[in-house]
Order: structure tokens, then sequence, then C-alpha cells
């Protein structure tokens, strides 16, 4: 029995502790946001946040995130992200979208005003296969502008 | 009347099969195109609300379902806002003509009198209590569209033409919404023993060593020479495959030699000849300018791997897919199962982009076979990454040498392409092409190679003719036979490999005679919409070239897809210092009537991104015993740190109908790096990818 964190409530997961938390996340807690791309630590699909950064869920196991707090793109649904990327239309089959935006409210959270560099250099361990990326750097930086301006009102 | 309808409604004339009226007042829009992330639900939805005149949020869409949505085929080739979009406009029209008519005679007025707001009827501005969702019924929507309702003419257009945002991308942020996200009652996970090849036998297997390393409970299903792990619990099934390969032993696999790996190995194979335009010349004629040119095998590559479920209950089987074609797919699982198609259901749930034809339909017949073996469950298969990468279908290498003969201008007088690639569309349905089927008892028979007529636009011959004004063009197409790996359609087909050598060749020419590329192009250019791409991206991207060889390199590529869908004219701007980085693109398109301009926009610049990768970076690797580019290391895409900023610009033109343009920007970006590599360079590389090691290579002295 694993006890951790996630989003926000405490739950308790019978499973070898050597089971990929992607595979508890999606198929023992039904968060299917998090998303299987290569089981590699290759594309960034199924990045969560544990203690606040980014990790690959695919490839950790689940004995190793007992006590901690992970965050799920579940648990980002508020985060000006979401409205900033369908603001921007950042996407297109979305596939990848899920791990972007997770990894960026990590960067988002220590750095509210990143340059482009500095976006590019957080996402750059995410695929993006159709392409979206040039709308998907967009959506960060109005996020970044939008939380912001919420901190200043 | 028939032969002017589009192929959609030819094919499902009923206007009811199309568009219903549901209680909670919202329109249900049923088609046969599918969303493969291009945004085309979106589209299709605008088209129907614009014509009935309801909001655009009323409409809700089923797409990709034999049981219950009309057959269109596959969603392939940019056809869908063409083929699908003029269906969905012609019965939209129709339906709503054909309601006020009845609505007319019941108030005895004329039609003309009546309008429609947002799905409520009017009469003379104001409402007659009467609507689609209480009045629908009255007219008889059960009857075949005659395609002779009054469409809207542009200029009346409110939805169509708007940035309506996307209606799938929400759910596809932020949780369950793809193929992968669905469970369904008893369901069970699967993973797949692969066969290496066809005629591959599986001599051995050490079960015992596979269930150690699997750790939990599965069964292994076992038809002929296709294997599959099955379980209740994915992590184990999962590990059991991965650990299946090493286990097995595998007898009369086929071995590959290194070369095989490359375009150049198919000049000269076996195979069957095409002639496009004029007959060809011989390949010795004096006083010719010639270059050939190259791209490898590359793969679609979706960042998901393929996934399919089916159930098989008291006789019938469904099964849920991202395939690209439902109806397709239904017939080709009939012809492997041996069942009746009425026995078959097969509807489209959302996968990742896949560009074409990759492994979705070969993962679907994985999961019929298991389901068949298995009833009473659902069977979730999901392909494991090397497995995607092993086991898609690739799109065909090519080589393509061009030749020209010049007249006094230095401008080709006469043009030959002469074409080397493997069939560019293998699908199920046309070929037979269904992986599993090689690994049962009685395998399928090798599917016939074939390449798609010139009246589809062609495969190897996509894009091979230019649209220059030039007197004599010949094309001769050899379709190689017996290829190394399996090949099928993927973003274009030829048109990338085509563009890229075309447009090349053009540049060189253009040097060769001492011009500007732009202005020589211009010079034999005649097609106005054609002319004001070029123009355009030219004043877009301030259209100035320095000398070459600095480093510094800028280049220009154009084509009008398969020479009648877009057009789209790229430049490109990039530093080559051994690596290549691009720096800016500009690209100008005219796909005549946009539906959703900040959609067609995505596409361009997803089009843009995509072709720099496979130009810089892809290609599919092989060794001894098959494919060796099994991971994101070994087939490399472009990341984002290498992918520049771009500007877009779409020429107006509504008063022409809506062409394609998933693929437009594709040849053309090919070209337009190219081009700007070999201005950056001072020297020419002709074999795609552009990688430092071919860099290194033309900057040797010598
Ligand atoms: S699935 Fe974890 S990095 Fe690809
Ligand atoms: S939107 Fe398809 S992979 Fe990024």
């Amino acid at each position: 029995m694993t006890r951790f964190e996630v989003n926000g409530q405490t739950v308790e997961v019978a499973a070898e502790a050597t089971v990929p938390l992607l595979d508890v996340l999606r198929n023992k807690l039904d968060l299917k946001g998090s998303r299987y791309g290569c089981g590699l630590e290759q594309c960034g699909s199924c990045m969560v946040l544990l203690d606040g950064e980014p990790v690959y869920a695919c490839s950790r196991e689940l004995g190793s995130v007992a006590g901690r707090r992970v965050t799920t793109i579940e648990g980002l649904s508020t985060h000006p992200l979401i409205a900033a990327f369908l603001d921007e239309q950042a996407g297109q089959c979305g596939y990848c979208l899920s791990g972007i935006v997770v990894s960026a409210a990590a960067l988002l959270g220590r750095n509210p005003a990143p340059s482009r560099t500095e976006i590019v250099t957080a996402l750059d361990r995410h695929l993006c296969r159709c392409g979206a990326h040039t709308r998907i750097l967009r959506a960060v930086e109005r996020a970044a502008l939008a939380l912001r301006e919420g901190a200043t009102a | 009347m028939s032969e002017t309808l589009p192929l959609s409604v030819v094919n499902n004339r009923r206007l009811d099969r199309w568009i219903s009226f549901d209680a909670d007042r919202s329109v249900h829009l049923a088609v046969g195109k599918v969303e493969l992330g291009q945004g085309i639900i979106t589209a299709l939805s605008q088209i129907a609300a614009e014509e009935l005149d309801v909001a655009l949020g009323r409409v809700r869409i089923l797409s990709g379902d034999t049981a219950d949505a009309p057959d269109e085929g596959s969603t392939t080739s940019s056809q869908s806002i063409e083929v699908s979009g003029a269906s969905v406009r012609l019965i939209a029209a129709e339906v709503r003509a054909r309601v006020l008519d009845r609505l007319a005679q019941r108030l005895n007025c004329s039609p003309d009198e009546l309008s429609v707001e947002d799905g409520a009827f009017m009469r003379a501005g104001a409402l007659t209590g009467h609507d689609y969702w209480n009045f629908a019924h009255e007219a008889d929507l059960a009857r075949e569209a005659d395609g002779n309702a009054p469409r809207k003419p542009h200029t009346a257009y409110r939805i169509v033409g708007t940035n309506a945002a996307r209606l799938d991308l929400p759910a596809k942020l932020t949780g369950a919404a793809f193929i992968h996200d669905m469970a369904r009652p008893d369901m069970l996970h699967a993973r797949i023993l692969r066969q290496p090849g066809r005629g591959a036998r599986l001599a051995a297997l050490d079960e015992a060593a596979i269930r150690r390393a699997a750790g939990g409970a599965f069964r292994i299903v076992r038809v002929g020479d296709f294997v599959a792990f099955v379980g209740e619990d994915e992590t184990v099934v999962q590990r059991a495959a991965a650990s299946g390969q090493e286990h097995a032993t595998w007898e009369n696999a086929r071995r590959f030699t290194p070369d095989q790996q490359e375009a150049a190995s198919l000049v000269g194979q076996p195979s069957i000849e095409r002639v496009v335009g004029e007959p060809p010349s011989p390949p010795d004629a004096p006083e010719v300018v010639r270059a050939t040119y190259s791209r490898p095998f590359v793969a679609h590559a979706a960042l998901a791997p393929s996934c399919a479920l089916a159930e098989y209950r008291d006789g019938i089987i469904s099964v849920w897919s991202h395939t690209q074609g439902v109806y397709p797919l239904r017939q080709s699982l009939a012809n492997v199962l041996g069942l009746e198609r009425e026995r078959i259901i097969v509807r489209h749930a959302q996968g990742a982009g896949c560009y074409g034809h990759n492994g979705a339909d070969d993962v679907a017949l994985d999961a019929a076979l298991i389901a068949m073996q298995v009833p009473d469950h659902c069977i979730r298969v999901q392909w494991r990454r090397e497995e995607e990468f092993a086991f898609e279908p690739f799109s065909t290498a090519m080589s393509i040498s061009l030749r020209a003969a010049l007249d006094a201008d230095g401008r080709p007088a006469d043009w030959m392409a002469e074409i080397w690639a493997g069939t560019h569309v293998s699908r199920p349905s046309s070929g037979g092409n269904m992986l599993a089927a090689e690994a049962l008892p009685t395998p399928a028979p090798e599917p016939k190679p074939q390449d798609p007529p010139e009246a589809n636009g062609g495969g190897g011959t996509r894009n091979a003719v230019p649209l220059y004004d030039i007197p004599v063009k010949r094309v001769l197409h050899h379709l190689v036979t017996r290829m190394p790996v399996r090949t099928s359609a993927m973003r274009g087909l030829g048109a990338l490999p085509n563009v890229f050598a075309m447009e090349s060749f053009i540049d060189e020419l253009a040097e060769l005679a001492g011009q500007d590329p732009v202005a020589y192009r211009l010079a034999m250019m005649s097609e106005p919409r054609a002319r004001r791409v070029i123009e355009t991206v030219a004043r877009l991207a301030n259209w100035s070239r320095g000398p070459a060889g600095t480093g510094r390199g800028l280049g220009m590529g154009f084509s009008r897809y398969k020479n009648r869908a877009a057009y789209a004219a790229v430049v490109v701007e990039l530093d080559v210092v051994e690596e290549i980085k691009l720096r800016r693109v500009w690209c100008a398109a005219d796909a005549g009537l946009v539906i959703n301009p900040d959609g067609a926009r995505n596409q361009l610049e997803g089009g843009i991104i995509h072709a720099a990768s496979i130009t810089l970076k892809e290609q599919v690797t092989l060794g001894a015993e098959g494919v060796t580019s099994l991971d994101w290391d070994s087939y490399p895409i472009l990341r984002f740190s290498e992918v520049p900023e771009i500007t877009t610009e779409l020429i107006a033109a509504p008063e022409y109908p809506s062409l394609g343009m998933g693929e437009c920007t594709f040849g053309p970006t090919a070209a337009a790096i190219g081009n700007a590599v070999a201005h950056g360079l001072g020297t020419r590389i002709r074999a795609m990818p552009l990688t430092r090691e071919r860099i290194m290579e033309a900057l040797l002295p010598g």
C-alpha cells in the first residue's frame, strides 16, 4: 500500500512499488490526462509535478512517490494556462498538450516573467508532432502575462 | 443532377442520414470524415450551422461510425473540406429549403417571406412560433437529396470564415479525450508479440521466462504466428511484451543490408512504369542539365502509439479505432476475420495526429483477432513505442532524377523527371495491407503494388509535373514492386520529395542563367493565383539575396498541391555553419474560400514544422534484422529549440471553392530549406535529410 497526495487529496494505492506512476494514475485513479507516449523519458506526454517539479510519470516508480505531493493536469484545470492555450488555439491533435501545460505551470511557478528562450528551454524535452510549437510558446507567454496582471490587479 | 453532386452525397443520398433535430434544441450532424487533429469537425459544424442558420453551439457532430454515420470513405489528402464540406453545405441547404417550403405551404405564403434565426422561423421579421425542432418532422427528410436548393452566397456568411474555436480542444487539453483513455466493462489489456516480418515462424517461446518478467497474471492468445499477451493489469502485459522478443525464437525471418535504407537502392529495381505527359526522353541526350535528389524512408511517428478496442458479443464484433476510414476498415476486417460486414461495427475514436496511414488499422485488427478468441470482454490493445516505430507503414524513399534542356534565355524548354519509389498508398481496403493478417495460419496474400492514378493526384508522381510554362514536360515513374519495408500513405504522398527536387532544380537553373530565383520563377509562371502567392511571400520576406556562401541563407519554394489544391509559397531564412538553424519562415497560401482562417493557419504552420523536421532530421534506419530507428533518440524530430518564427498570410479568395490545405506547405517548405541551405553554404545538398554529416561532406574540398 502506497500513500501519497494527488491534486490535494490523499490516496492509498495497493500496487507493487515498481509499477510506473503513470499506470497508477491512469488505471487505478482514473486520471487520464497524463498520457503514454513512449515510456522512455523522451516525449514528455506523461509529465506530472512531484512536489512542484516536473517529472516523467512513465518512468517514475510508485514507491518513490510515497508521502509526496503529485499534481496532474487535472489538478491544473483552473490554471490560467488552460485559458491561454484555448485563446491561442494552441494545439492540433492535442496529445502533447497536457504534459506541456504541466511543465509550463512549473516554469511559471518559479519564474512569473520568463523570456521566450526560458520558455523554450523549459519545454524542450516535450515533443509535438503536429507542429503546434509557435502557438504553444505564445500561449505560455499569454498565461504569464495573465498571471502577472492578476497578481497586480 | 447526380453527376454534379459531391461523391459523399452520391453515396449517401438521404437527408436524414446527415442531419436531424434533437429534442434539446440541438442539431445532430453525422459525417463520415473524422477528426485527426486537423479541426475538421469544427469546420464542418460551421458549414452546417451557416446553411441552416443556427448558432454554432447547437451543432452536435457524430463522425465516423458504420452504424450511425454516412460512408465517406477515408479522411485523406486534404479532401475533407473539398468533398465533405461541399456535401454538408448541400445537405444543410436542402434541409433548410425543404422545411421552409413546407412551412410556406402551411402559412400559405411564399418561402421568400420566411427567414431563419438561430433555428426559429420568422415571417416578415416576426416569430412564427415554428422552428426546426417543432416543425422539421413535417417536411420529408427521409428522402434523397437532389442538390437543387440554393446555397448561401459567400457574401452572406456569418459563421463560415470566422475563427470558431476548436470544439474538441478543451477536453484534449485536460482530460480523457482519446481512444487511449476509453474504459469499458470487462476490459482486458493486451500487447502483441510481433512477427518480425511476413514469413517468419515462431519456433519457440520461453513462456516461463516471460511470466517471470511480467510478474502477474495474464494469458497468451495465439493464432498461427500472431501472439498476444492479455490480462487485467496493463503494467503486467506491457512487461510481458517488453520481454517477449528476447524469449522468442523466430525462424525464416527476413534479413536486410544497410544500403536498403537509402533511396538510391531503389534505382534499377524491378518496377511498374508509368508515363505522365510526353514520352520519356533518352537519358543520354546532349546539352542537358541534370541532377538527382532523394529522400529516405520516413515514419509518421505519431506522438501516441496506435490503440484500438474490440469486443465480440452475441456474434457481433464492435471495434473502436482511430482509423482514417471506418467503412474501409470494416471491409478489411470482414475480409480477414471471414465475417459478414453486417456483423462488424466500427466506430471512430480520436487518436493523436496520424498524418496518413499509420498503425491505426493494424492495431484494430490485432484487437479484433484477440476479441474473437476472448469473447464477452472488451480487448484494449496499445502498441509499444518501439512497435510503432518498427511496424507502422512508412512513407517510401524516393529517388528523383531531373533533366532539362534549356532555351536561349536559360529557361527549361524540355523537362524530364525520372522517379523511383515504392507505393505511396497501400491501405487495407485497396491493397489488403493488414499486418496481423500476415501472421495467421493462412496468411493473406501480399498486397499487389499499386499507386494512385493521376486522376487522384498520383502517388509517386504527385506534383512531379511542374506548373511552370515549360513547352515539353515528361515524367517517368518506376513503382518499385519489392520493397524492404511496408510503405503507404503519408501527408502529401510524393509531393514533398517531388517539390523538393523540382524547386531545387529550378534554383539551380536560375543560378546557371544568372537570375534571381524569384524573378526566374515569375518569368515562367502565367497562372495568376500562383504568381500572387509567390509575389506575396517575396514581399512578406522582403526578398533580396546577398552573395552565396556566407553562412546565412535565404530560399524559396512554391507549389500548388496536386497541381489542383491550395497554392503555397514559402521563404526560409536560416544559418548554416556545420548545423542548420532555422531563423524565420514566411508563407503565403491561397486555398479559395477558407472556412476557419485560424484553423487554416494552424494547418499551414503545422505543415511547415513537420516538413522542416523531415527535411532536416528524419530517416528510418535498417539493421540486419529490421528497423533500428526505434525511439525518439534514433528517430529525432524537430524540437521547440529548433522551431523558427513563422509568418503566414492567407490570400483572400472566397469567390473560389475551398481547396484542401493540410498538405500545401509541405513541399514548398522542404524546397525552401534546401534552397536556403544551398545559398548559405554556396554548395548544394540534394539528399534529404540535410544533416550535419551531409553538410560536413559538402564542405570538404574536392
Ligand atoms: S511517455 Fe513519458 S516521456 Fe514519453
Ligand atoms: S498537437 Fe499533436 S502532438 Fe502536439
